[in-house]
């Protein structure tokens, strides 16, 4: 019989994050955000059928980065969730701080006990019925939770995301403005996303009791273009890089844009 | 609570029902025991045979749903009885099972609002667990599963007849279904009325019906229908103008499920009165 190595636990530790940061970094980014009307998550996402984002209940929302099968088995036993819970009790009762809870105890769980942790980053946004106080709570693979009022990154570069995504943020935008931002972050600027290799929904104040809703490719690609002159003001002052190429929804870039629109100030 | 994960070998898939049944949820299933437990208390069980209604439960009554041109109208009166009184006069029998669905209930109208609830959460779990909707025939389907679950209840006396119709996204037109009381499932071609009030109903619907109506009639001629009911039938409830309860009038077509307005509703019966009242002046009532 041979004895294992002893290995100090830190670097147990230490390997398992390492190899769950790597599988997570692989992976495109995703943001998450509130507007006026709600919540907003964002991914960079070419396949139109296996979705990142997804709805959980009437206001809550999941988002996952990572491994797909992964994350969907989470978002899953979220829908499992919460419906059971909003069957035995009330459909109010639901809400998603503690679905991010048993979220977090899960993947803490799995970290610190099996053979492989989950290369997974999830994002937990609850639409706030009464009023703006939206939430997103943010588990990354380890169990750790950041709960954020203003928006959260998710995926590889997040670090790089997030930054660009400080210079824009502004409270209360307007949808159109949020999501340009967003596709700005994410595709920073040496590339242009389009609306087919975005996946866009929304949790929004409405008439009706389920709040989520995912955002077409058709009205993304309108948002984008409705949204031009005001992100080219924010990204030349935020960071001085030229605006033009990184945005243009269509890719073919009309000079009839005005520029310096009065919206940033 | 924790997460509720499974090994893939016990995974309940899409469905609710198998879900609460493999959480051991307390209280969820459909025929749950406690209700049984009270019948069986009460002495009146009769193994094997179904009983008279059980006092002290509450019956819900007349629904009708019929056709029209694009889409189908549900309706419901909004009393409930217990025994020979009134038990409540406002309760609702008309509901929305899902965005292009609706469900009307006639019997027990405890178990009968139970069901339509774990009806409702069963669609919508199935949509957000798979990513799509169910067809409408798999929607009928579930349905008449969860009847024929209910069915020692109806044994004794709990009886629950829904009546289920939505709007086909594919053929692109409504449909109806009914129920007996093992589960049954039969589809109906134009319209269909159950409860104590429902034969007087549908014959009403038969007599006014035809081919091709616009929404405009069919939602007056479900109205006059259940008119005809309460005019007959003590356990249905009739338009109530003094307290402003109308009956629950609701359409699904193409773009979903929608309920009427009361002042519409109300104005509707006013048509209806009107009419009966002038041919009461030509003296054939």
């Amino acid at each position: 019989m041979t004895m294992p190595y002893y290995v100090a636990p830190e670097q147990v530790m230490k390997d398992r994050a390492e190899y769950a940061q790597k599988g997570i970094a692989r992976g495109r980014a995703l943001v998450g955000t509130t507007y006026d009307l709600g919540v907003l998550i964002v991914a960079e996402n070419p396949s139109s059928t296996l979705h990142k984002i997804s709805e959980i209940y009437d206001r809550v929302a999941f988002a996952g980065v990572g491994r797909y099968n992964e994350f969907d088995q989470l978002r899953v036993a979220g829908v499992r969730h919460a419906d059971t819970k909003g069957y035995a009790y009330s459909r109010e009762d639901v809400d998603a701080r503690s679905l991010a809870n048993v979220y977090a105890q899960y993947l803490g769980q799995v970290f610190t006990h099996e053979m492989k942790p989950l290369e997974v980053e999830i994002l937990v946004a609850e639409l706030d019925p009464l009023g703006d106080a939206h939430q997103l709570f943010h588990i990354a693979y380890d169990g750790t939770v950041a709960d954020e009022q203003r928006f959260t990154v998710l995926g590889g570069e997040a670090d790089a995301v997030a930054h660009r995504m400080a210079a824009r943020f502004r409270h209360g935008w307007t949808l159109g403005e949020a999501v340009l931002a967003c596709v700005a972050s994410l595709s920073g600027p040496a590339r242009t996303l389009r609306a087919d290799d975005l996946e866009i929904a929304v949790l929004e104040h409405g008439p009706w009791r389920r709040t989520f809703r995912r955002v077409d490719d058709h009205e993304v690609t309108e948002l984008l273009k409705d949204g031009e002159p005001f992100e080219q003001a924010a990204s030349s002052a935020a960071e001085g890089e030229p605006a033009a190429g990184s945005l243009d929804p269509s890719g073919d870039k009309t000079g009839d844009v005005t520029t310096g629109d009065a919206q940033l100030d | 609570m924790s997460l509720p994960l499974f090994p893939s070998g016990s995974d309940p898939g899409p469905s609710f029902t198998e879900l609460l049944r493999r959480t051991r949820f307390a209280g969820a299933q459909i025929p749950p025991g406690t209700v049984s437990e009270v019948v069986s208390a009460a002495g009146r069980q009769t193994p094997g045979f179904a009983v008279a209604p059980i006092s002290g439960v509450t019956h819900g009554t007349t629904v009708v749903a019929l056709r029209y041109d694009n889409g189908v109208v549900v309706a419901g009166d909004r009393r409930a009885t217990e025994g020979n009184m009134i038990a409540h006069r406002s309760i609702e029998k008309v509901f929305p099972a899902d965005r292009h669905s609706a469900v009307a209930i006639a019997g027990a109208a405890g178990s009968a609002s139970e069901m339509v609830r774990l009806f409702q959460t069963q669609l919508e779990h199935y949509e957000k667990v798979e990513g799509t909707c169910l067809s409408l025939e798999g929607k009928a389907n579930q349905l008449g599963q969860m009847v024929s679950a209910n069915l020692q209840m109806a044994m004794q006396g709990l009886v629950v007849i829904p009546l289920f119709a939505g709007y086909d996204l594919r053929l692109k037109r409504g449909r109806i279904f009914t129920y007996d009381v093992t589960g049954g499932r039969f589809e109906e071609t134009d319209f269909h009325a159950t409860g104590s009030g429902g034969r007087d109903a549908k014959n009403t619907v038969k007599l006014g019906y035809r081919e091709r109506l616009g929404r405009d009639e069919a939602v007056e001629l479900a109205v006059t229908a259940l008119y005809e009911a309460a005019d007959e039938d003590t356990a249905t409830g009739g338009p109530d103008p003094v307290r402003g309860i109308y009956p629950v009038v609701a359409t699904v077509d193409a773009e979903g499920y929608r309920r009427l307005e009361d002042t519409e509703v109300a104005e509707r019966f006013r048509n209806v009165l009107e009419r009966r009242r002038e041919r009461a002046d030509g003296g054939a009532s």
